[in-house]
C-alpha cells in the first residue's frame, strides 16, 4: 500500500483518471443536453461504439487522427438525426427506443469491424498537449500534459454551463424540458429546439466514441462495455447540472485509474479489483437514492410533445 | 379488429427489418436471397437447427414474459443482464454445495434457486422505485454493472475450479457442476433440452398471473393508472416491487437454463455480462416488444428470434456475413416496433373511443391474445403516468 501513497504514483494515477474521464464527460454532456429539453437518449453507448468504429477505422485508412474525430462527430450526428425521426416524428417510448439504437450500434460496429478491419491494428495515439508553465510546475506538473480531446471535454462543462444558463437557446431547451406547453404558447418551436439538443448530444456521444479508441488506439466489439450507460447515469448523477455531471465523470475515471494501477502495484489481487471495479455502480445508486427525493428531473423528460 | 391492428405493426416491423437487412447484405456484397435462404435453413432447415433454435430462443422467451409483466405495471425492467447472472450465480451455487442430491429433486432446487437470485436482484431496483422513487431504468442498468463484477469477482476467487488454480490457468470458471444438475436432453443426437418446456410453461405462468388472478389484475391497474388503483386500495407500491421481481425472477430461471442446458455444465465469464447471457438480457426486449408485451405472444415471437440468431450462425459459416448482424437487426426491430406503436395506438384508440371503455380495466378485458393496444408510458411509475 505504501507504493501507492507517493506523491509521483499518486498524481501518475490522477493524470490518467482524467485521461479516461474523458469519454464520459463529452457523452454525459451531450446527454445532459437532451435531458434538460426533456429528451431521454438510451442508446448513447449505441452511437459511441459507431462513433468509435467509424473515428477507428478512418484513422486506419488515412493515418489522420483528427479526420478520425471528424468521422466520429459525423457519425454521432448521423445517428442524430435516426433519432430525432424516431422520437420527434415517430414519438417512441425513449426508454425502449434507446435501447434499440444501442442494440443496432453494438451489432452494426461489430459487423463492420470484422468485414473491414478483422483483426486488432492499432492507431497512433491523439499527442498530448501541454499547458504552458503549469506543466513545468514540481511534481504536480504531469496533471497539464493532456491530450486535445481531454482538453476539449473540460472546455465542454463551462461551454455547455453557460449555453443552457445564459443563452436564449439555454432558455428555450429548459423551457421545452419543464413545460413544453407553455414554451410552445409562447412561440418556441418544442420540436425544433429539441432536435438541436438531439444532435448536440448524439454528435458528443460520437466523440465520446472517438475519444475512447483513440486513446485505447485498437477497436474491439463492445468496446465500451456499457459506458455510454453509465453516461447516461451520471447525467441523473449530477442532477443534470455540467459541473456535477463532471464531477462524476472525474470519480469514474478516478476510480478506474486507482483500480488499475492498484492491479499494476499489485497492492490488490486481482479477484479483489472486480470488488473495487463494482463501486462507481453501487455510489451511483447510492447518489441516486439520496438524490430521488431532492432533486427534480426535468418535468418533461422522455414525454412527447402533443399540442392540446 | 384490435386483434388485426396488433398482429400488423410488427409484421411491418419485420418486413422494414428484412429490408434494411437485404441492404446489409447487398452493401457486403452477398445475394440477400442467398442469405436469407440460409439464414432460414440454419435457423429452421432440420432437427438440429430447429433445436438449436429453440435453444436459443429460451432466455429470450423467459426474459420477454418477465419483461411482459413488469411493463403491463408501467415498469421499465432493463435489468435482464443482471437478473440472468444472478439467477445462474446462486443455482450455480447450490449445484455445487448440494452435488449429490437425487436428479429429480435437484433439477427443480436448482431452478427454484435461479427463480430466487433472480427474483432478489429484481426486486432490489423495484424497492427503490416504490419506496425512494429511484428511476428504474437507470438502478437496473448500474445493476447490471454489479452483478458482472461480483460473477467475476465469485468465478476468479471463492468458487473457481479448483483445477485451474493447480494447473495455474485460473480461467474464470466453476468446476463440472453435479450431473444430477444437468437439464436432460429430449431428443437425443440434439441440444433439446428440458429448459424449453420449462421456459414456455413458465411463459404460461406469467400468462395466468397477469389475467387470471388477483395479483395480475392490480399490476395492470398500476400500469394503466396509478392514481386510480390508489384510489382504489391497491397497494401500489408492494405492487411495482411485485413487477420487478416477478420480472427478475423469470430471468434468473433463464440463468439456471444457461447454466445447466449448456455443454460445458459449468458458469463460466469473459469477464463481460454478454459473455455468459449472449445479451439476452437486451435481445428479450425485443422479443417482448415484437410479441405485444404479451407473455403467450412471446412464444412464437422468441422462436422467431431464436432463429435468427442461429441462422446467423449459419449465414457466418457459408457467407462469411459475420453473426453480429442479427444482433444489428434486433436492434432496428425495436426501432420500428417503438416507432410504429405510435401507429397501433392511433389505431386503437379510434376502437376504443367507439366502445367506449371504462377507464381502468379498459381495452385490457378481453384476455386472451389480444396484444396490447398500447405499451405504458416510458417513465412509469406514480408520478409518470399521469397523462
Amino acid at each position: 500500500m505504501s507504493d501507492f501513497f507517493t506523491v509521483s504514483v499518486i498524481v501518475a494515477t490522477i493524470a490518467s483518471g482524467i485521461r479516461l474521464a474523458t469519454p464520459y464527460l463529452f457523452a454525459a454532456l451531450g446527454e445532459t443536453v437532451g435531458q434538460r429539453s426533456g429528451v431521454l437518449n438510451l442508446g448513447v453507448d449505441g452511437v459511441m461504439l459507431l462513433g468509435a468504429f467509424f473515428a477507428h477505422w478512418t484513422a486506419l485508412e488515412t493515418g489522420n487522427l483528427w479526420l478520425a474525430v471528424l468521422a466520429g462527430m459525423f457519425t454521432g450526428l448521423v445517428m442524430g438525426v435516426i433519432y430525432a425521426v424516431i422520437t420527434l416524428y415517430f414519438k417512441a417510448q425513449q426508454g425502449i427506443s434507446g435501447i434499440g439504437i444501442f442494440l443496432f450500434g453494438l451489432g452494426f460496429s461489430d459487423l463492420m469491424f470484422e468485414v473491414k478491419i478483422g483483426s486488432p491494428k492499432f492507431t497512433k495515439q491523439l499527442p498530448d498537449i501541454e499547458i504552458p508553465l503549469l506543466v513545468d510546475l514540481p511534481k504536480v506538473g504531469e496533471l497539464f500534459s493532456q491530450s486535445l480531446l481531454t482538453w476539449g471535454a473540460f472546455a465542454m462543462v463551462p461551454t455547455i454551463a453557460i449555453l443552457l444558463r445564459r443563452t436564449t437557446f439555454g432558455m428555450n431547451v429548459r423551457a421545452v424540458g419543464e413545460n413544453p406547453q407553455a414554451a410552445d404558447s409562447l412561440g418556441v418551436s418544442v420540436n425544433r429546439v429539441r432536435i438541436k439538443t438531439i444532435l448536440i448530444g448524439n454528435t458528443m456521444a460520437g466523440i465520446a466514441g472517438a475519444a475512447l479508441v483513440l486513446e485505447a488506439k485498437v477497436f474491439q466489439p463492445n468496446l465500451t462495455q456499457g459506458l455510454g450507460f453509465i453516461a447516461v447515469a451520471l447525467v441523473y448523477f449530477g442532477a443534470w447540472r455540467p459541473l456535477y455531471v463532471m464531477a462524476g465523470a472525474l470519480l469514474y475515471g478516478l476510480v478506474q485509474a486507482t483500480v488499475i494501477r492498484w492491479k499494476v502495484l499489485q497492492i490488490i489481487d486481482r479477484d479483489l479489483s472486480d470488488i473495487a471495479a463494482m463501486a462507481p455502480a453501487v455510489l451511483t445508486v447510492v447518489a441516486l437514492i439520496v438524490l430521488a427525493g431532492r432533486i427534480q428531473a426535468p418535468s418533461a423528460l422522455t414525454k412527447p410533445f402533443e399540442r392540446h | 379488429m384490435q386483434r388485426i391492428v396488433g398482429a400488423i405493426v410488427p409484421l411491418l416491423a419485420a418486413v422494414a427489418a428484412f429490408f434494411c437487412a437485404a441492404i446489409i447484405l447487398l452493401f457486403l456484397g452477398a445475394s440477400p436471397w442467398e442469405g436469407f435462404t440460409s439464414l432460414v435453413d440454419g435457423a429452421f432447415g432440420d432437427v438440429n437447427s430447429l433445436s438449436q433454435t429453440a435453444v436459443r430462443a429460451t432466455p429470450l422467451l423467459l426474459v420477454g414474459a418477465g419483461i411482459s409483466i413488469s411493463f403491463r405495471a408501467s415498469v421499465i425492467n432493463i435489468g435482464g443482464e443482471g437478473q440472468i447472472v444472478a439467477g445462474a450465480l446462486l443455482s450455480t451455487i447450490v449445484a455445487l454445495n448440494l452435488p449429490d442430491v437425487p436428479r429429480p429433486l435437484l433439477i427443480p432446487l436448482v431452478m427454484l434457486a435461479g427463480i430466487v437470485g433472480g427474483g432478489f436482484w429484481g426486486a432490489i431496483p423495484g424497492v427503490l422505485k416504490a419506496y425512494a422513487s429511484v428511476n428504474e431504468i437507470l438502478s437496473t442498468i448500474m445493476l447490471n454493472i454489479v452483478a458482472v463484477q461480483f460473477l467475476n469477482f465469485m468465478l476468479r476467487s471463492p468458487l473457481i475450479d479448483p483445477k485451474e488454480v493447480e494447473a495455474g490457468t485460473r480461467i474464470p470458471q466453476t468446476e463440472r457442476l453435479s450431473d444430477n444438475a444437468a437439464l436432460p436432453t429430449l431428443i437425443d443426437g440434439t441440444r433439446l433440452h428440458l429448459g424449453v418446456p420449462i421456459a414456455i410453461a413458465a411463459a404460461i405462468v406469467a400468462y395466468v398471473i397477469l389475467w387470471r388472478t388477483p395479483l395480475g389484475f392490480r399490476l395492470r391497474a398500476v400500469g394503466h393508472s396509478p392514481d386510480a388503483a390508489k384510489a382504489a386500495g391497491i397497494p401500489v407500491k408492494r405492487s411495482i416491487v411485485a413487477a420487478l421481481a416477478m420480472s427478475g425472477a423469470m430471468c434468473g430461471l433463464a440463468g439456471a437454463i444457461l447454466v445447466f442446458g449448456s455443454e460445458g455444465q459449468r458458469l463460466i465469464t469473459d469477464g463481460t455480462s454478454a459473455g455468459f447471457t449472449g445479451s439476452a438480457g437486451f435481445n428479450g426486449i425485443v422479443a417482448a416488444l415484437f410479441g405485444g408485451l404479451h407473455p403467450l405472444w412471446t412464444i412464437p415471437s422468441s422462436f422467431l428470434f431464436g432463429g435468427l440468431l442461429t441462422g446467423a450462425t449459419e449465414l457466418q459459416r457459408s457467407l462469411q456475413v459475420p453473426a453480429a448482424m442479427a444482433v444489428a437487426l434486433n436492434g432496428i426491430v425495436v426501432i420500428f416496433v417503438v416507432s410504429s406503436a405510435r401507429v397501433r395506438e392511433r389505431l386503437n384508440d379510434g376502437l376504443a373511443a367507439r366502445k367506449e371503455f371504462d377507464g381502468t380495466t379498459g381495452p385490457d378485458t378481453p384476455p386472451s391474445a389480444t396484444p396490447p393496444p398500447t405499451t405504458p408510458p416510458v417513465d412509469g411509475g406514480p408520478e409518470g403516468a399521469t397523462t
